[in-house]
């Protein structure tokens, strides 16, 4: 069985009955059970995929109408709700939480007859850069086991570039599907905010994030953004997109099209490889009848400490309700004191959600919130000024999604402030609500480039045919796994 | 001078669901915690699902009170830690960044006093706590989420009130505004709930916090005024400080609790974008409040010719004032208004009779009807009305099964006057010199009938005989 196929080819093989959902599911599962000991990229496999997968293929025998999935085998970020199973945000603290409810997401991916063949590991509570805060152990880059395969979601990364899938969901807020897309050489794609609903994904920081797909190709995101999109009652901030479709005029091409390439994304700290990729992305995209030029954006210099002081004051809110009095786990109580009885309740968050909690306490309080949170909600508006006025002249801008090349395990965790650093140029599109989609670019002595595409407020069809455009210039090497 | 302000939180108990999610707005006939979903108990990945109607409910309030009504509201959270709060902070609206509160300034007349409104804010009822166990050692606390989400409105006052007396007419002209509104159920229990703010003249201000009803809060008041001014006579200082309210002891007590400490850490509550109220969507929704209690006491008069006082009464009830509306004519207005306020009021005084009252307002329009047409005395027709309220039959059976017609048969009628003269010569004799005494004369004969005779024929009748 050929597990090395898109989307929307296994949907062609399906319907055209060359393979068996059941059978597809089956290897995919068997694959999983091979590689997943070394790439630690599911949290927990569903033992009834494969049964799943055999219904649908009943349904196509019988010729009941078959969702548009027909039987996918998609990985699901654990941060994720699915009824009745555990989503543990990779977090010590829902170690045993049980969703009573699906998200959003989940809802139309089982009207669309997919099969979710797991829970993929990230970061805890997703917040870093790399799975290493996972409270189960890293994943690793299947390009090179010893290097991070980046994050949050780094296990839907994985798990969709190691074939253990077709196609994943993640959710980024401020980089977290775009970072491990890049550093394990799949599609990333960040929605414009509102795009897909976020009821049933576990927030972290909810004026900023979004879920969005892992695939190995642009088309099979257009083709998930069908599916995934538009207006739920369950989500005061969804915007209605008309059931605009994705995929048609995806061919469109660039020819024409104005882009900005932020000067501010590729100068300090920049690796020479990921420049001289960058600058091969700019000239693949002339080649394809695209305008380039330099453009600055001011603010991007503030962005990342922006990013981390809105994030970490809604995160302190968001997840100020772990504090084990309606589900968590047992632990005993000795009298009620309430500062003894939360730091207790809290003994199970890991080292980087205590960080950021305790900066999310700090940065919004009263005699400090002018200094910093405030500070930063100015920031992010002049950066939504400054984005507005760029799109005047281009249609796209363009930047590496991440300045470094994918670097060991533990090479950073030690060092909070460069591990923040890493961000700078995803976190720009998550505080302007901004759509950004990376695309597979170049492999520099086996790890991965990717390049980043950014469009205005609901351009994301139009972002999704440029990424296409400098996707189908591309030839990667084989994944070594 | 003594100042006192409210804040006063009434739940909008009208609306079917709560503030976010689709559970029961009135949680009170559901076993603890059984009122609950995902979203109002906070678990993980759940979103606040914003109730438009309760938006609605929550301007026509500010609309009701004078107060502007700015086009964008916002709301914010309030962190804060407490164990009948299910997500750890509340979402709740505050206008530290501009006029983003539902309501901003307006104001109620009270008697000839001019009461300031400072704010009117939609907001999310926590949980409850319930104590169970005699002494504070075995004690152990309980919490039941069936509240939790309940659209409530706070209503904040400036300090304008004087003395406890303005505190409870304003508390009674809100409770008539807010139930008129059909909005709230102020009568049900913990529907309204305030904190107070009290200061005498040369003192600072204290807090009273957590003051369970209407009722209480006024005592609470007058308790605080009277602490404040004997420590004032006897040259104690009166320190800034936040109290509680007792209600089993009926006192204010000194709060360990350092509130104004906290902080609250507010922000912008992402997951409920700005809300924008146009002119348009607000004079529709002006165009469609109810009728206000003083324009319905206007019509009373002006319309119907209503004595004053009768219409005060009738038109502040909206029990009263919407069985009124429904059943009355323009001939029949005044007995209608008659029949309610003299006799009815009697019957159904609580809410509790008032959901077990069988009358409908065709009842109503039946008596009038048989009073002004003279079949019926007031007397029988208050003995009717007992029996409506109680059994909900038609009039007519009602009638038929109390023998409650009148007697305006003269042949009938003559016979009881004949036999009333003969056993009272003494009031006959006296009646051909004091018209007054046939009065008592007419008495007797209703007594006889037990109410049932025609009035006017009676009086014919014994006048005829005297002379």
């Amino acid at each position: 069985m050929n597990l090395k196929i898109s989307a929307l080819e296994f949907v062609n093989e399906v319907k055209n009955g060359n393979i068996s959902a059941e059978d597809f599911v089956s290897a995919t599962i068997e694959r999983i059970k091979n590689v997943d000991e070394k790439l630690h990229a599911f949290l927990e496999v569903n033992s009834k995929a494969v049964e799943q997968a055999s219904k649908v293929d009943k349904k196509i025998k019988s010729g009941e109408k078959v969702g548009a999935c027909f039987g996918m085998p998609i990985s699901i970020k654990d941060n994720i709700c699915i009824k009745h199973s555990k989503t543990t945000c990779a977090s010590k603290m829902l170690e045993n939480f049980v969703a009573p409810y699906d998200a959003t997401v989940i809802s139309k991916l089982k009207e669309q007859d997919a099969v979710f063949v797991g829970k993929t590991n990230l970061d805890e509570f997703a917040m870093g850069l790399t799975t290493e805060f996972s409270a189960y152990g890293p994943s690793r880059n299947p390009w090179n086991t010893d290097y991070v395969p980046g994050g949050s979601s780094g296990g839907s990364a994985v798990s969709v570039s190691a074939f253990e899938c077709v196609a994943s969901l993640g959710s980024d807020t401020g980089g977290s599907v775009r970072n491990p897309a890049s550093f394990c050489s799949t599609v990333g794609y960040k929605p414009t905010y509102g795009l897909i609903s976020r009821y049933g994904l576990i927030s972290y920081a909810n004026s900023i994030e979004q879920i969005g797909p892992l695939t190995r190709t642009v088309k099979d995101t257009a083709f998930l953004l069908n599916i995934l999109s538009g207006l739920d009652p369950n989500d005061n901030t969804t915007i209605d997109n008309d059931k605009d479709d994705y995929l048609s005029g995806i061919d469109s091409g660039i020819e024409g099209k104005k882009i900005g390439i932020i000067k501010e994304m590729i100068e300090d700290g920049i690796d020479p490889t990921v420049l001289s990729a960058t600058n091969d992305a700019i000239s693949k995209l002339e080649g394809l009848g695209a305008q380039c030029e330099d453009v600055s954006i001011d603010m991007v210099k503030y962005s990342v400490a922006s990013y981390y002081t809105i994030s970490a004051t809604e995160a302190g809110s968001n997840l100020a309700r772990y504090d084990n009095l309606r589900y968590g786990y047992d632990f005993p109580v000795e009298g009620f004191e309430f500062n003894s009885y939360i730091s207790k309740a809290r003994t199970k968050f890991g080292p980087e959600v205590i960080r950021r909690m305790i900066l999310g306490g700090f940065v919004p309080s009263s005699g400090h919130a002018g200094k910093y949170f405030l500070k930063a909600l100015k920031v992010k508006s002049k950066l939504t000024k400054e984005v507005n006025e760029v799109f005047k002249k281009f249609d796209y801008l363009i930047a590496p999604t991440v300045p470094i090349l994918p670097f060991k395990i533990g090479e950073k965790i030690d060092d909070p402030i460069a591990l923040f650093q890493v961000d700078i140029n995803t976190v720009m599109s998550n505080l302007t609500g901004i759509p950004s989609i990376s695309v597979p670019f170049a492999v520099s002595n086996g790890l991965p480039v990717g390049m980043q595409f950014l469009a205005k407020h609901n351009e994301d069809k139009s972002l999704l045919q440029a990424a296409h455009s400098l996707e189908s210039t591309v030839q990667l090497p084989e994944i070594p796994i | 001078m003594t100042k006192i302000g409210l804040e006063i939180h009434c739940q909008l108990t009208k609306l079917e669901s709560k503030l976010f999610c689709s559970c029961k707005a009135n949680y009170r006939d559901y076993q603890p915690n059984t009122n609950v979903c995902p979203i109002c108990m906070g678990l993980p990945g759940t979103l606040p699902r914003l109730n438009q109607k309760a938006i609605k409910k929550a301007t026509i309030i500010a609309m009701a009170l004078n107060c502007s009504t700015p086009e964008k509201i916002a709301f914010f959270r309030k962190n804060y830690f407490y164990p009948d709060l299910p997500k750890n902070f509340q979402i709740t609206q505050l206008n530290i960044y501009g006029d983003t509160s539902i309501g901003g300034p307006g104001m109620i007349m009270v008697g000839n006093k001019k009461i300031r409104i400072t704010r009117i804010q939609l907001e999310e009822d926590p949980g409850r706590l319930i104590y169970e166990g005699a002494s504070s050692k075995n004690q152990i606390t309980l919490v039941d989420y069936n509240r939790a989400g309940t659209p409530l409105v706070e209503v904040v006052t400036e300090p304008d009130f004087e003395n406890p007396k303005q505190v409870r007419e304003f508390l009674n002209i809100l409770s008539d505004l807010l139930e008129n509104l059909d909005v709230s159920d102020p009568g049900l229990e913990g529907a309204m709930r305030a904190d107070a703010n009290v200061s005498i003249k040369g003192g600072n201000k204290v807090e009273i916090k957590n003051i369970g009803s209407f009722h209480d809060l006024e005592k609470a008041v007058h308790f605080e005024i009277t602490r404040q001014e004997s420590l004032h006579a006897r040259e104690i200082p009166i320190i800034q400080e936040t109290r509680h309210w007792d209600d089993k002891r009926k006192i204010t007590i000194s709060s360990r609790l350092k509130e104004e400490e906290l902080d609250y850490r507010y922000f912008l509550e992402g997951d409920i974008p700005w809300i924008k109220i146009g002119k348009d969507i607000q004079e529709k929704l002006k165009s469609e409040m109810p009728e206000s209690i003083s324009s319905k006491k206007e019509r009373f008069v002006t319309k119907y010719g209503i004595p004053d006082q009768v219409a005060v009464v009738l038109s502040s009830d909206k029990f009263y004032s919407d069985l009124f509306d429904q059943s009355h004519t323009e001939k029949n207005a005044k007995e209608i208004a008659n029949i309610i306020t003299t006799d009815l009021m009697g019957l159904v005084d609580t809410a509790e009779k008032r959901t077990q009252s069988k009358l409908q307002s065709s009842h109503l329009r039946d008596l009038a009807d048989a009073i002004q047409s003279e079949k019926l005395t007031r007397t029988s027709a208050k003995n009717a009305l007992y029996e409506i309220v109680k059994s909900g039959k038609e009039l007519s059976h009602i009638i038929a099964e109390l023998d409650l017609g009148n007697v305006s048969n003269e042949d009938e009628l003559l016979k009881i006057v004949e036999q009333v003269i003969s056993e009272e010569p003494q009031a006959l004799a006296e009646a051909k010199s004091n018209p007054q005494t046939i009065n008592f004369l007419v008495g007797k004969v209703m007594q006889k009938t037990k109410g049932k005779a025609n009035p006017q024929l009676t009086l014919d009748l014994l006048k005829k005989r005297i002379s």
